[in-house]
C-alpha cells in the first residue's frame, strides 16, 4: 500500500485527530490520517453541542461552510424526579450575534466536512484501514504503524494517537492503563426528526436559534449520570448517559433508561410525533484531572479522549480535543523546524503548551468532582433531586397550610433524608471540589 | 406519579441503524466459561445492543451482529481475560449516519 515514509501519523479522524492532522499538514508536513470507518464519523457520537472559539482557532472562517446546526440561545439544567423538573433556563437575546459562541452539529455530517480540509490542506486521509499495531525500534520508541490493510508497516517521526476514549493501541501498547468503570461513562442516543417549524414552536425558537437542555435526577435510577436533550435543524438529540461502574453494579438496562426518560412527563411533550432514526452508544471519559495519562514519549503524543481530556462538569469534550490536538499539532511543527528529533524529551514541549491552556487548568479545578459525584451518587442523583422537587411544590401548591409550618416541612424533610451532618458534609464536599 | 413502564425493545432501535457485517469473524469473543463472572453477568443487562445473552446451561454467549462498539463489554470484561474485544476490520462494523 503506503511505501512512503511521513513526518507524521495521525490515527484517528475524530475531532482531536482532525484538528492535529489540519494544524500540522497547513503548516507544510507531510501527514497521513488512518481511520477505521468507512468515512470520518461513521464511528462517533457525540451530543453534539461545538463551541466555536476552539474550532476558530484551526479554521477561522469554518461558519462559511460547516453544516452546523442550531447556535444556541438558551440552556436549561434540570434537576427531575420522576414527575416534575425544577430548573435554571438561562436565555439571552446576546447570544444571536454575529459569530455565536455555541452550535449544535451532527458528528457524522461535520467530521466529514472537517476531513474534507484536512485533505485541502495537504494532508493524505485513508479510511476503512484499521491500525493494529504501533512499530518500536530496538531502543523503544515509536517509530510507525501496522494496520490491517496488505502490506508492511508505515513509518514516521511521530505518531499521534487520536483514538477516542476506547484506546486499544495505546492501552494494548503500554502507553497507559487500562480506563477504569468508575472513569467512564456509557451514554445512549436517539435521533428523533420533527419539522423545523415544530422544533421551532415547541422551544420557542425563530431561524437558526437553538436550545438545549441538561437533565440529572431520578431518571438516572441513583446512578452517577445526565440526561440531555439538543435542538437540531431538523432533529432532536436525545439521550442519557451513567458511569460503567454504576450500569455494572446495579445491572440497569441504558436503553430502558432512555425509554423511561422519553416517557418523563417534561420530556415526552418535547418529541412527541417525532421519527426515530437512529440508536448509538458510546463512552465518555469521566475520570478527570487524576485519570489523565502520560501525554507524550519517545515518537508519539496522545490527544482528545483517548487522552481522558473530557470536562465531565461542563459537559466539554469535542473543545478539549480539538485544542489538545491543535496544541501536539503546533509543539510537533515547532521541534520540526529546529530539526529536533520527535524524542520524549522534545516532545515534552505538548504538555508544557497545555498546561498554560484552558483544557490542563479547567481539569485540574475540577479534580476532586469525579470521586465525590462517584460516591455519592445516590444523594446527588436520586436524594437531593426528590427533596428538591418536594420543596418547590410545597412552596408553590397553595392549600391553606401556614407559610412557616411549610418551611418548616422543607427543612425537616431535608434533614430527615440526609441528617444534619450529611447535609453540612455535602455542602462542604462539593464547594471543596468545585473551588 | 409514577413513570409509565415501557417495555424496550432494543432490537426495534438497532433496525434503525446501519451495519456492514464482517461475515464469519465475530470481533468480540467470550471465554468457555462454567460460570459467568458479576461482570459478564451484568453485560446480558448493561450491553446497549443486547449482544449478550444467557443460555439455558447459565453461561453468556454473545452475538455481536448489533454491536455499536461502545467498548462497555471491554472496560467490564477485558482484563479478567473473560472476553477477547478487538474492532472489526477497517470499513466493517456500525456506520452512524448521524452520531
Ligand atoms: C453521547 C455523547 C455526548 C457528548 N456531548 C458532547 C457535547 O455536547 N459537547 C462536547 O464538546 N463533547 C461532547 N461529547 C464528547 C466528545 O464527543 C468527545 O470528547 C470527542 O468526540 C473526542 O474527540 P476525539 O477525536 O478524541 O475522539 P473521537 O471523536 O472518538 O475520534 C476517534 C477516532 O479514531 C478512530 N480510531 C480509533 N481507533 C482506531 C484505530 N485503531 N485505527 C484507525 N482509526 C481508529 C475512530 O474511528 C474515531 O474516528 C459527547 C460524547 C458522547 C458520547
Ligand atoms: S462494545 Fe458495546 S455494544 Fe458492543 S458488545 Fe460490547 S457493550 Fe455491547
Amino acid at each position: 500500500m503506503i511505501e512512503d515514509e511521513f513526518d507524521a501519523i495521525v490515527i484517528g479522524a475524530g475531532m482531536s485527530g482532525n484538528a492535529a492532522a489540519y494544524t500540522m499538514a497547513s503548516r507544510g508536513l507531510k501527514v497521513l490520517q488512518l481511520e477505521r470507518g468507512e468515512y470520518p464519523g461513521s464511528k462517533n457520537v457525540q451530543g453534539a453541542i461545538m463551541y466555536a472559539n476552539m474550532l476558530e482557532e484551526i479554521i477561522p472562517d469554518f461558519r462559511d461552510d460547516a453544516p452546523l446546526e442550531r447556535h444556541l440561545v438558551e440552556q436549561r439544567l434540570w434537576v427531575m424526579d420522576d414527575s416534575s423538573h425544577t430548573g435554571i433556563h438561562y436565555r439571552s437575546d446576546d447570544f444571536n450575534e454575529a459569530k455565536p459562541n455555541r452550535y449544535t452539529i451532527i458528528r457524522a455530517q461535520f467530521d466529514k466536512w472537517f476531513s474534507r480540509k484536512v485533505r485541502e490542506a495537504g494532508a493524505t486521509v485513508l479510511c476503512e484501514t484499521t491500525v493494529t499495531e504501533l512499530v518500536h525500534d530496538a531502543k523503544g520508541k515509536v517509530i510507525g504503524v501496522r494496520t490491517d490493510r496488505a502490506g508492511g508497516a508505515i513509518y514516521a517521526d511521530v505518531i499521534v494517537l487520536a483514538e477516542g476514549v476506547c484506546g486499544l493501541l495505546g492501552t494494548r501498547g503500554g502507553l497507559r492503563k487500562m480506563l477504569k468503570p468508575e472513569a467512564v461513562a456509557l451514554a445512549v442516543k436517539e435521533m428523533h426528526f420533527l419539522p423545523e417549524e415544530v422544533i421551532e414552536q415547541r422551544f420557542g425558537l425563530k431561524g437558526d436559534e437553538g436550545c438545549v437542555i441538561e437533565a440529572v435526577g431520578t431518571t438516572s435510577r441513583g446512578m452517577a449520570g445526565l440526561g440531555f436533550l439538543y435542538t437540531n435543524k431538523e432533529s432532536i438529540s436525545l439521550g442519557i448517559g451513567c458511569l460503567v461502574s454504576d450500569f455494572a453494579a446495579t445491572m440497569e438496562s441504558p436503553y430502558v433508561l432512555l425509554d423511561a426518560l422519553k416517557s418523563h412527563p417534561s420530556i415526552r411533550p418535547l418529541i412527541a410525533g417525532s421519527e426515530v432514526k437512529e440508536y448509538a452508544a458510546h463512552l465518555i471519559p469521566e475520570g478527570g484531572y487524576k485519570a489523565i495519562p502520560q501525554l507524550f514519549g519517545d515518537g508519539w503524543v496522545v490527544v482528545g479522549d483517548a487522552a481522558q481530556l473530557n470536562n465531565a462538569v461542563h459537559r466539554e469534550g469535542s473543545n478539549l480535543a480539538m485544542t489538545s490536538g491543535r496544541i501536539a499539532a503546533e509543539a510537533i511543527v515547532k521541534v520540526k523546524s529546529r530539526n529536533g528529533p520527535m524524542t520524549k524529551r522534545n516532545l515534552a514541549l505538548y504538555k508544557q503548551m497545555l498546561d498554560r491552556s484552558f483544557v490542563l487548568k479547567d481539569l485540574r479545578k475540577y479534580k476532586d468532582m469525579p470521586a465525590l459525584l462517584h460516591t455519592n451518587s445516590s444523594n446527588f442523583f436520586t436524594t437531593y433531586p426528590r427533596l428538591m422537587s418536594q420543596a418547590a411544590q410545597n412552596f408553590m401548591r397553595v392549600d391553606g397550610t401556614p407559610k412557616i409550618e411549610k418551611e418548616k416541612a422543607t427543612t425537616a424533610a431535608f434533614i430527615k433524608a440526609r441528617s444534619r451532618w450529611g447535609l453540612v458534609s455535602d455542602a462542604v464536599r462539593l464547594a471543596f471540589a468545585w473551588r | 406519579m409514577t413513570i409509565p413502564v415501557t417495555k424496550s425493545r432494543v432490537e426495534d432501535k438497532l433496525y434503525q441503524n446501519r451495519y456492514l457485517v464482517d461475515p464469519g469473524r465475530p470481533h468480540i469473543k467470550v471465554r468457555p466459561h462454567e460460570r459467568p463472572s458479576a461482570n459478564l453477568l451484568a453485560l446480558t443487562r448493561v450491553c446497549p445492543a443486547k449482544c449478550y445473552e444467557l443460555n439455558d446451561k447459565g453461561q453468556v454467549e454473545i452475538t455481536p451482529d448489533g454491536c455499536m462498539e461502545c467498548g462497555t463489554c471491554r472496560i467490564l470484561c477485558e482484563t479478567a481475560g473473560e472476553i477477547e474485544w478487538n474492532y472489526p476490520r477497517g470499513g466493517f462494523g456500525v456506520l452512524f449516519k448521524f452520531g
